[in-house]
C-alpha cells in the first residue's frame, strides 16, 4: 500500500515536470526532482554506451568518503574544547579512545557547533546555484554538493555563520557563476572561499586563539584557554615533544580546521577515492612526494646549521620532513582539494607536475609564511591558475615528440620495407 | 537655444557609459586599483585626472597643427608632466596628507593610458573646444567608476565615507559592529578593486547587451 502511494508521488512529480517545462522556474523544481529520483528522460536514438559514474554519482562518492571525517570532527571538535579546559584548569588528561573520546558529550558539543555551519553553507549555496540557473534557464549543476561539504570542514569551529555566508556568496559567485558554473571554473571554489575569508576576516581564520571553541571569547578572562596548533607552536620555536605524539597527528586528536586534522581519515577517504576512480592518485602520490622533497630540503638546511636556532624559522624547518604531512591540513588538501577534476591538470605528465608542486609550495609556504604557518589552500590555488599551462606545455611536447617521431618514420620506412622485399626475392 | 549641441552632448555623456574608459576600453586600470581603498583618495584622484585631461586636450589641441608628427609623444608627455607637476604641487601645499597617501600615483597620471589616448584619439584631431569637452567626459567616466569602487572598497573595507565612521566605531563596538558584525579586510588589498571593477562591468555588460562582443 505504502509502496503503492510512493509510486505516484514519484509520477506525480514526473507529471509536473512535464507540465514546468519551458517555465521559469523549471531548473529549481527540475533539481528537487532529480535529487529525490533518477530523471525519467533516456535517450531514444542513436546507440550508446551508458555509464553509472554519472556527476551526480561522483559527487556522491567523493561525499562519502567525507563523512567519516565530518563524524570525527564533531567528535574532535569536542575534545579540543573540553582538553583545552582541563589544561587551563591544571589538570592534566590522557587521551583514551572510549573513555574521553568518542563520548556523548564530545559529539553533542561538535554537533551543536558543525550543524549549523553545514546549514549555512549548503542553504547558502545552493541557493546561488538555485537562482544563477534560473536565470540562465539552465538545469541545476550539482557542483555545489562537494564544495558545501568541503567548506565546513576547512573552516575554524568558531567562524561567524554570516562571515561564512558572505565568503560563500563571494565563493560561488566569483569563483564559479562568473566563469559559467559547474565544470567552467579556474579556480576551487571551496578554497576561493577559504582565502576569501581568510584575506578578509583574518582576526578569525588565523592565529593560536581561534582553532578550539571559546579560545577566542575566553581570551583575557580567568577561563582563558589555548587554541594553538602544532604549526603555530612550531612558527614560534616552541617544540611539540611532549604536548602531542606521533599518533595524536596521525589520527587527528590535534586543534586545527574542522575537518584537517586526521591524516589518517584523509588517508582512507583518499584510498577510497583512489579505487573507486574518482580522484587521480598521480596527483596525490605526486603531492606527498613533493612536500617530502621540500621537507628534506628544510631538514638538510637547518641540519647544515644554514641558519641558527634563533631564527624565525628554525622551529618549522627542523621539523621533520615526514610529519609535515600529518600536522595541518596538508593530507586533507592533497586527498580533496588538490585532486579536483575540474581545476586539476587533465594530463597524466601535468598531473604529476601540478601535484608535486603542490605539495613542494606547500610546505615552502607553511614555513616561510610569516603571518600564518601554513599554506596549503595557497599552494593549491597557485597550481589551479597554473594547470592549464602546465596542461598545454605537456601536449605541445607530446604533438612535437610524435611528429617526430613520424618524420623519421617517414625516412626509414619505405627502406626497411624495401630490404626485406629485396631479401625475400633474393 | 542649448548650451550645448546634441554631439557636444555627446562627447561628454558617452565615456560616463557606453564608452567609459575604464568599464568598456580598460584603460587606466592601475590607478583604479591603487588608490580606490579610501574614497576621499578617489575623489582627489578624479579631480586631479579632471583637470590634467581637461587642460591638456585643449592645449593639444590648440598645438595640433604645430606638433611635428615624428614627436608628438614627447609633446604630450610634456603638456602632461607640466600639468601633473602644478596638480602634485598644489595638492601637497594644500593636502599634505592626502598627497602623501596618494604618494606616487599622482605623478603616475602621466602614465595613465586615458590621457595618453585621448590626446592621440582626439585632441589631435579637433578643435579645442570639442577637445576640452572630450576631455571633461572621458575624465568624468574615469571619476564616476573610481568613486564607485571607492564608495565600496571604504565602506566594507574600513566602514568608513571620507572618513566617518557610517557603521559605528569597531574598536568601541558601536552600531553595527554591537551585532558582530566585522571590517572585510579584502576590500582593502588592491585585488579587491580588481574585483569590484569586473563587478561593474559584470552589471554594465548585462544592462546593455550591445556591449558584449562576438567571439
Amino acid at each position: 500500500m505504502s509502496r503503492d502511494k510512493r509510486l505516484t508521488f514519484k509520477k506525480r512529480l514526473h507529471i509536473i515536470k512535464h507540465q514546468m517545462r519551458g517555465k521559469k522556474m523549471a531548473p529549481a523544481f527540475n533539481a528537487f526532482h532529480t535529487f529525490l529520483f533518477s530523471p525519467d528522460e533516456t535517450t531514444h536514438n542513436g546507440s550508446h554506451v551508458r555509464g553509472a559514474d554519472d556527476l551526480k554519482r561522483t559527487m556522491n562518492t567523493v561525499i562519502m568518503s567525507l563523512i567519516p571525517i565530518l563524524i570525527f570532527s564533531m567528535f574532535n571538535t569536542g575534545y579540543q574544547h573540553f582538553a583545552a579546559i582541563d589544561a587551563a584548569a591544571g589538570v592534566s588528561r590522557e587521551l583514551s579512545l572510549f573513555g574521553n573520546f568518542f563520548t556523548a558529550e564530545n559529539f553533542w558539543l561538535g554537533l551543536i557547533l558543525i550543524l549549523p555551519i553545514l546549514i549555512v553553507s549548503y542553504g547558502v549555496g545552493l541557493l546561488i546555484e538555485f537562482i544563477f540557473a534560473v536565470i540562465k534557464g539552465h538545469e541545476v549543476e550539482e557542483g555545489y554538493l562537494v564544495t558545501g561539504m568541503l567548506v565546513p570542514l576547512i573552516v575554524p569551529v568558531d567562524t561567524p555563520l554570516w562571515m561564512l555566508a558572505v565568503a560563500i556568496v563571494f565563493g560561488v559567485v566569483i569563483g564559479k557563476e562568473v566563469f559559467g558554473g559547474t565544470g567552467m571554473n579556474i579556480l576551487n571554489p571551496a578554497l576561493t572561499i577559504r582565502a576569501f575569508l581568510f584575506f578578509a576576516y583574518p582576526t578569525w581564520m588565523s592565529g593560536d586563539k581561534v582553532w578550539v571553541h571559546q579560545a577566542m571569547e575566553r581570551t583575557g578572562t580567568a577561563d582563558a584557554i589555548s587554541g594553538e596548533t602544532i604549526l603555530g607552536y612550531l612558527a614560534q620555536n616552541n617544540s611539540v615533544e611532549g604536548v602531542y605524539s606521533i599518533s595524536d597527528m596521525f589520527f587527528g586528536f590535534i586543534p586545527g580546521s574542522i575537518g584537517e586534522t586526521s591524516a589518517f581519515l584523509c588517508l582512507l577517504g583518499g584510498l577510497f577515492l583512489v579505487f573507486s576512480k574518482i580522484a587521480s592518485w598521480r596527483i596525490m602520490v605526486s603531492a606527498v612526494i613533493g612536500s617530502l622533497v621540500m621537507g628534506l630540503i628544510f631538514n638538510g638546511v637547518a641540519d647544515a646549521g644554514i641558519i641558527s636556532e634563533s631564527s624565525n624559522f628554525y622551529g618549522l624547518m627542523s621539523f621533520d620532513f615526514w610529519k609535515h604531512l600529518i600536522v595541518g591540513g596538508l593530507a586533507f588538501g592533497i586527498v580533496f582539494m588538490a585532486t579536483d577534476p575540474v581545476t586539476g591538470s587533465q594530463t597524466n605528465r601535468g598531473k604529476w607536475i601540478y601535484g608535486f608542486l603542490i605539495g613542494f609550495l606547500s610546505v615552502m609556504i607553511r614555513v616561510f609564511n610569516p603571518a600564518y604557518p601554513e599554506g596549503v589552500f595557497l599552494a593549491i590555488l597557485l597550481m589551479n591558475v597554473f594547470a592549464p599551462t602546465i596542461d598545454h606545455y605537456v601536449i605541445r611536447g607530446n604533438v612535437r615528440r610524435r611528429m617526430k617521431r613520424m618524420k623519421q618514420a617517414r625516412i626509414y620506412a619505405p627502406t626497411a620495407a624495401a630490404e626485406e622485399l629485396e631479401a625475400e626475392t633474393v | 537655444m542649448a548650451l550645448l549641441s546634441k554631439k557636444d552632448t555627446n562627447l561628454i555623456l558617452d565615456p560616463l557609459a557606453d564608452n567609459n574608459p575604464i568599464t568598456i576600453q580598460v584603460l587606466g586600470i592601475c590607478s583604479a586599483l591603487a588608490i580606490t581603498a579610501e574614497l576621499k583618495a578617489s575623489v582627489v584622484m578624479a579631480i586631479s585626472v579632471l583637470f590634467v585631461l581637461g587642460v591638456g586636450n585643449v592645449v593639444i589641441s590648440l598645438m595640433r597643427n604645430m606638433i611635428p608628427n615624428k614627436i608628438r609623444i614627447i609633446v604630450q608627455l610634456i603638456v602632461v608632466a607640466t600639468l601633473v607637476i602644478i596638480v602634485d604641487q598644489v595638492l601637497k601645499a594644500f593636502a599634505y596628507e592626502l598627497s602623501k597617501t596618494l604618494s606616487v600615483f599622482v605623478g603616475l597620471i602621466i602614465t595613465n593610458c586615458i590621457i595618453m589616448g585621448r590626446f592621440e584619439a582626439f585632441a589631435l584631431g579637433n578643435g579645442p573646444w570639442k577637445a576640452f569637452l572630450d576631455g571633461i567626459g572621458n575624465s568624468l567616466g574615469y571619476g564616476v567608476i573610481l568613486i564607485i569602487v571607492g564608495f565600496f572598497r571604504e565602506l566594507l573595507g574600513s566602514g568608513t565615507l571620507f572618513g566617518f565612521k557610517v557603521l559605528g566605531d569597531p574598536v568601541a563596538k558601536t552600531g553595527l559592529y554591537a551585532s558582530g558584525y566585522e571590517n572585510n579586510g579584502f576590500m582593502i588589498i588592491p585585488p579587491a578593486a580588481l574585483i569590484v571593477v569586473g563587478i561593474i562591468i559584470w552589471f554594465q555588460r548585462s544592462k546593455n547587451r550591445a556591449l558584449i562582443e562576438e567571439n
